[in-house]
């Protein structure tokens, strides 16, 4: 599949700001099931960038700007080809051993609640990847889908309680429950189009490593494995590690975020 | 609390006259100096300390004023030979972590190789995933280590702790060796004493020999700054004190700015590259972008930096995991592992009750052990076997059984003790010591000198700071020259003069 | 080389001692206006110590008589407001505690001797504990002023020094600009007992009595007063030398930085006007217009500073 992304980032300050610092994670990488076709970021105002790699392995543009700056645009736009896969992340390669993604974040905690919620579902199941798509569609069946820009800050732990849940909430609850049967579990940022053409936020899943398999992608917003539709971009123990813009700003006043992201199929 | 009395480091085995040999002298001078006389210049030297504003902060204590850590101007005394074989054994520890850091951080042939369980580094929150794969200039982590021992005997020293992050104490150590320098000038005249007052250039050089490849050489030389979280943290007077005597500029995360990969300074005549932070600031501050978001006394983007392999972070981010409780116990195995001999410098005998044969010794020794908790601080989950009582013992056996991975034991050691200035007088008070090891890309330096720590009420074990402890000067005494020109040596000693308030 | 944050401590240290100071100063005069005149001002020499440091509405907020116990309390002691001395040493001694390692150790004690001296202080007493009090502040901002002296001629010097001379100047103009303020009493005139007073304690507040007696020989004259406080080369806290001395530290600076930039020109520019200008001009002009419009001209300098250092 050939999916064209444009992914425009809108950040407007009330007040002038003398410096902006940000580190973007929005460059995917090329992997047995995605080719980059082609891929820029392009920046409104005089920036220097320098890209890098972060401690997880991700590709990063660290974005430095002088001010005065009253807003900013981040316009990335490309294309990539997509193949069919199983499920299974082929050609990416790994900074981490799997067990540090055992680990539990401020954003996804160790949580009896969804630890027991783990355990009923998956007591008759029968092999780890087995389990692991049990959990995915009972995650997935257990919450109404929410299309809006996720709540910031919002834990896994708070967000088991609620009827509804974006993206990135379910995927962080997946990792939650996979980490509390012992698989390793992590967080994924990237373009799809399963939640619709146009979107406030990129997409958000989540991979579970299976021993003599490796790491496996499961979209608890689909039920399913992510397929051709999605582009990997970062990976990291939560949402927060793997966030798109990472920023921080010298001076006064608010700021007003704004995001679009278009993905298209050709 | 021992039936085995405690080696006394001036007095000898006996704890009583005569002293050691080589200390002879230093016993003369005990002996022949009024008590009140030895009070006067204690107080003298703590009324300059004060007024240096050499304090610390206790925290949770309902007087908040800035405290003083008590002096005894009683010194503990190394003997050249003793000192010789202890820097070796450090050496060799600092070499160890250093490598172990650079491994644990890249390829984990540690880890691979079995010789430690991968999920107690992996799993444990001080092995910092934000930086892995990243490398510091030369492949140096751990370039100010504060290694923490206690002794008991002559060569008989043990680990208690090792320090690879942000080592504090070696204000004390300078400043208590100026305080003994102009109040006690005859143990000078008596003892050839290592000069410990070289330390500040000894860092500089350290610094600027870790600073990445390639900066610009010539007179300028590499930039050098000391962070600080700010004058309000409770070591300011320490990193003030350190800026001041290396002539580097203390800088507070404002001044700092990370613009195209690189960091600079503001100054008042413009940006000025840095190459080189000495950080007294934590991991978790030290940039928003990567770890606590909400940090204010860090700087953004510095960790791409450092990555980038354009700044050195003194002591680098990520070090936590060598200096770990949980580590603790197998670093005489990560040290085997990189140096392919054995430790010259044992941990204090630690019995993992994780692993089933340790677990069975400990039970059956329960009377005799202490036994903590690996991840339990301060105290908490402590059992104290020769003091406990039959209920204590029998819980913590029950415990155990139940959760072995949780707990450690170790044996309970007779401390070394020196005589020290009581109410009563002279009296034994037991010491610990933390000798300070620089490591840059010209080597590994050991100064010869530290920071004791004595427990003041008698009997304690406790030389915490918060809890009445208090310091000594550290003498490390010369080797002996072969034709002895002993009395005019101590006369070509300089102090640094003026402590720089 | 010098961060920028340590140049702006001690910019700032120099500019609240000198501030201090010169609140102490001008309380010291009303309460000779008010007092020891022959007829006393009362009321209006309160008020006008009020405009002079721009604190009226202040005053209003946190309510009080027009008396001398009440406003003495509130330029004195009051911490809600920033127009205080005790505000002034307080921030004074923050920035030098942010730079101590850049200060002597007589500079430091100096600052935290005169802070001291207001830490338990909360009554303001009658009228001569109010001049006793006034007389410590003097004392201790004086003992800084020659531990300053005493330090290195550096940077860290000259920073204390520039920010001393900007706050100088605008304090001089303040304080010129309370006869503006206060009128005379019914009956009285121009150049009269009242007036005369009025002037000779302007005069004492810069302490230029005896400089006044030296350089004018034909008693006390308003256009003199004015003259040797605008224009005097020799008067140290006249407009001219604090404009002087503005330039000078600044091109100290400059020399060490290598770099000459807006702040300088401004300085330059200022002092080069302030050599021809004369009494008379100024008087015909309208002295509180030109004294308003100097006092704006030293804060559009304040900022070139700032930008020039990157005080930030």
């Amino acid at each position: 599949m050939r999916l064209s992304i444009d992914h425009r980032t809108v950040y407007r300050f009330s007040e002038p700001q003398s410096r902006l610092v940000q580190m973007l994670r929005m460059t995917p990488e090329n992997s047995h099931d995605q080719t980059v076709a082609r891929w820029r970021i392009d920046v409104d105002c005089d920036v220097k960038m320098r890209r890098g790699r972060d401690g997880f392995g991700n590709a990063i543009t660290m974005l430095y700007a002088e001010g005065p700056i009253a807003d900013i645009e981040i316009a990335v736009r490309g294309e990539v080809l997509t193949s069919h896969s199983d499920g299974v992340v082929r050609g990416v390669s790994e900074a981490l051993p799997p067990a540090v993604f055992l680990r539990a974040t401020e954003a996804t905690p160790r949580d009896p609640a969804i630890a027991a919620f783990a355990a009923e579902i998956t007591a008759a199941a029968d092999g780890v990847v087995g389990m692991l798509h049990g959990l995915n569609r009972a995650i997935h069946a257990r919450f109404t889908a929410d299309r809006a820009r996720p709540e910031p800050g919002l834990s896994a732990a708070a967000a088991f309680d609620r009827p509804t849940a974006t993206s990135r909430d379910l995927a962080q609850i997946f990792a939650v429950a996979a980490r509390s049967l012992d698989v390793p579990a992590r967080y994924v940022t990237g373009y799809s189009i399963v939640e619709g053409a146009t979107r406030p936020t990129p997409h958000g899943w989540a991979e579970a490593f299976v021993e003599g398999l490796g790491w496996v992608g499961f979209d608890p917003f689909t039920g399913r494995s992510p397929q051709e539709e999605s582009v990997r971009v970062a990976a990291a123990l939560d949402a927060a590690g793997a966030a798109p813009v990472a920023g921080s700003r010298l001076g006064e006043g608010e700021e007003e975020l704004d995001v679009a992201v278009t993905v298209s199929a050709q | 609390m021992g039936k085995r009395p405690a080696f006394d480091e001036i007095m000898g085995m006996s704890g009583e006259a005569p002293p050691r040999p080589a200390l002879a002298a230093l016993g003369r001078w005990l002996d022949q100096t009024p008590d009140d006389e030895l009070r006067r210049r204690q107080e003298a030297a703590e009324t300059t300390f004060r007024q240096l504003g050499i304090t610390f902060a206790v925290y949770g204590d309902s007087d908040t004023r800035e405290r003083i850590i008590p002096f005894d101007i009683v010194p503990r005394v190394f003997l050249a030979d003793e000192w010789a074989r202890l820097s070796e054994g450090l050496v060799q520890r600092v070499e160890a972590i250093n490598a172990f850091l650079d491994d644990i951080y890249g390829e984990r042939r540690i880890l691979a190789e079995g010789v430690l369980p991968p999920d107690l580094i992996l799993g444990n929150p001080q092995f910092r995933p934000e930086i892995a794969g990243m490398r510091p200039p030369h492949g140096i982590w751990a370039h100010i280590c504060g290694i923490d021992l206690v002794r008991t005997g002559p060569d008989e020293f043990f680990v208690l702790e090792d320090n690879a992050r942000t080592p504090s104490g070696v204000s004390y150590m300078l400043e208590n060796r100026e305080a003994m320098v102009r109040l006690c000038p005859e143990l000078f005249r008596e003892y050839r004493v290592e000069p410990v007052d070289s330390y500040p250039d000894r860092l500089l050089a350290t610094m600027k020999s870790v600073a990445p490849p390639g900066v610009r050489g010539g007179s300028a030389g590499p930039v050098c700054v000391v962070l600080t979280p700010g004058h309000y943290n409770s070591a300011y007077y320490e990193h003030s004190f350190l800026a001041d005597s290396m002539g580097i500029e203390l800088v507070e995360a404002a001044d700092l700015v990370v613009d195209d990969d690189y960091v600079w300074m503001r100054t008042i005549a413009g940006r000025v590259r840095v190459d080189v932070i000495y950080r007294r600031v934590d991991d978790d501050y030290l940039d928003p972008l990567v770890f606590r978001a909400d940090s204010m006394l860090g700087v953004p983007g510095l960790i791409a930096a450092y990555a980038a392999g354009n700044v050195a972070i003194i002591n680098a981010p990520g070090n936590g995991i060598a200096d770990d409780k949980a580590i603790y116990s197998y670093m005489p195995e990560i040290v085997r592992f990189y140096s392919g001999g054995e430790a010259k410098l044992p941990n204090v005998e630690t019995w993992r009750c994780r692993e089933p044969q340790a677990l069975r010794y400990v039970l059956d020794h329960l009377d005799e052990l202490v036994v903590k908790l690996v991840d339990g601080s301060g105290g908490y989950g402590m059992l104290v076997g020769p003091t406990a009582s039959r209920a204590e013992i029998d819980a913590f056996r029950a415990a155990l059984i139940a959760e072995p991975h949780r707990y450690i034991a170790q044996p309970t050691l007779a401390l070394s003790t020196v005589p020290t200035l009581a109410d009563s007088g002279l009296s034994p008070r037991h010491v610990d010591f933390r000798p300070f090891v620089l490591t840059g890309s010209n080597g590994v330096q050991v100064v010869p000198g530290g920071l004791t720590r004595v427990a003041l009420k008698q009997g304690s074990l406790v030389v915490n700071s918060s809890q009445g402890g208090g310091t000594k000067d550290s003498f490390v005494l010369m080797a002996e020259p072969a034709g002895q020109s002993q009395t005019q040596t101590m006369g070509g000693m300089t102090q640094r003069q003026g402590g720089g308030a | 080389m010098m961060l920028s944050r340590t140049a702006s401590s001690l910019y700032w240290l120099g500019r609240y001692i000198e501030r201090a100071d010169f609140y102490a100063r001008l309380i010291e005069a009303t309460v000779r206006l008010d007092v020891m005149s022959s007829r006393p001002a009362g009321e209006v020499a309160w008020s006008s110590a009020l405009a002079v440091t721009d604190t009226e509405a202040d005053f209003a907020a946190f309510g009080g008589e027009l008396t001398q116990t009440d406003v003495v309390r509130f330029l004195a002691l009051d911490t809600r407001h920033g127009g205080s001395v005790i505000r002034c040493l307080d921030r004074a001694r923050t920035n030098a505690k942010a730079v101590r390692t850049a200060l002597s150790r007589e500079a430091w004690t100096a600052i935290n001797r005169a802070w001291l001296v207001f830490e338990n202080r909360r009554q303001i007493g009658e009228t001569q504990a109010t001049l006793s009090l006034v007389e410590a502040v003097k004392n201790e901002t004086r003992g800084f002023e020659g531990a300053v002296h005493q330090m290195l001629r550096n940077q860290a010097h000259w920073f204390i020094r520039l920010g001393q001379a900007v706050e100088r100047a605008d304090n001089t103009a303040r304080l010129l600009d309370v006869k503006y303020h206060i009128l005379l009493p019914a009956g009285e005139t121009v150049g009269g007992v009242v007036d005369r007073d009025q002037w000779t304690t302007i005069l004492q507040t810069v302490s230029a009595v005896t400089a006044y007696r030296w350089l004018y020989s034909d008693g006390l004259v308003p256009a003199n007063v004015i003259d040797l406080l605008i224009a005097s080369r020799d008067l140290p806290r006249s407009l001219m030398a604090s404009a002087d001395t503005t330039v000078e530290l600044l091109g100290l600076l400059a020399e060490r930085t290598g770099s000459h930039g807006e702040a300088d020109r401004m300085a330059r520019m200022r002092a080069t006007r302030l050599g021809k200008t004369r009494s008379g001009e100024v008087i015909a002009s309208g002295l509180h217009q030109y004294l308003q419009a100097f006092i704006r001209e030293n804060g559009q300098l304040h900022e070139a500073i700032g930008r020039q250092f990157r005080f930030g």
